[in-house]
């Protein structure tokens, strides 16, 4: 499955990387269900939420400037931060 | 060179600590105090967790790559659900969630976390401090063969890099590839040949006979 990476700047914890926010790739695998960091680092009983790994060219993270770009980055992102592209 | 680092005896300087404890400090031995004062841990049990975590250590892992080596049934365990095929073999892991990759002829694995230090600590130990500094967290996602040539490790073009960004709850373990000429070798012997930095990815594993 294709997705986007939202770009979104909330304040407080978050654990999705500045530099992965607004990039596409594909899942590559779920990780299950695991609490929302952005609740559980403010212990406000924190919902269970999908963790995705998604697989990035570095073509798509850095464009131009990639050192390789059909080299690799994965990350785990959870499933609020990412919209289906397909 | 100047010496103000060292000290007469031509030993390094290291300032002592006459600094008062910090907040987090004073808060950490407040709690523990607490804790022990009313019974709910003791000050044994505190000592014991501290051994189990220095206890562990890269051979825990090493001791994986080499069963995965010689155990074709294990890596595919290891593969499909890194932290039950651990426990299998007897590591007490705790709760930790382990993906294992691994190296093949034509990708490498290199592990990483860019928010703070994420580290597969219950199987490897503790980090090395350079996977904690910002220069490793933050060139290793934008220029990961740099960072391995200054590792010793000069990937040829075809080979794919795989950059694994620790940035939740998974941990990663790589395995890294067998060296050749190590047939016949026991899983003992071969796990000699697996360091940390193979594991993490920023090495390989030692040759034979090296």
């Amino acid at each position: 499955m294709m997705v986007r990476v939202k770009d979104r700047w909330p304040p407080g914890h978050a654990r999705t990387p500045a530099y992965l926010r607004g990039k596409c790739g594909v899942v590559e695998r779920s990780c299950g269900i695991f609490k929302n960091p952005e609740q559980n680092a403010y212990r406000l009983n924190p919902d269970g939420r999908e963790l995705l790994r998604v697989r990035f060219t570095m073509a798509e993270i850095w464009g131009d400037a990639a050192e390789h770009p059909g080299d690799i980055l994965e990350a785990e992102i959870y499933e609020h931060w990412l919209t289906p592209l397909d | 060179m100047p010496h103000d680092h060292l000290s007469p005896s031509g030993h390094p300087y290291r300032e002592d600590n006459d600094q008062p404890l910090t907040y987090w400090q004073t808060m950490e031995i407040a709690v523990r105090e607490l804790l022990v004062e009313k019974g709910h841990i003791t000050a044994q049990e505190v000592h014991a967790q501290i051994d189990a975590m220095d206890a562990r250590n890269p051979a825990m892992g090493a001791a994986v790559v080499a069963r995965a080596w010689t155990d074709p049934d294990f890596k595919v365990h290891l593969l499909a659900d890194g932290s039950a095929a651990c426990r299998n073999m007897g590591f007490d892991i705790g709760p930790m969630h382990l993906i294992a990759m691994e190296n093949t002829d034509d990708t490498h694995n290199v592990v990483v976390c860019t928010l703070c230090s994420c580290y597969p600590r219950n199987l490897l130990g503790l980090p090395p401090d350079w996977y904690k500094s910002r220069e490793y967290r933050s060139r290793t996602v934008r220029e990961p063969r740099k960072v391995l040539a200054e590792f010793g490790v000069t990937l040829p073009d075809h080979v794919k890099i795989r950059v694994h960004d620790s940035t939740a709850d998974m941990r990663y373990v790589v395995i890294p590839q067998r060296p050749v000429g190590t047939d016949g070798f026991t899983a003992e012997q071969l796990a000699a040949l697996v360091t940390r930095d193979s594991m993490i990815g920023v090495g390989i594993a030692k040759q034979s006979g090296a």
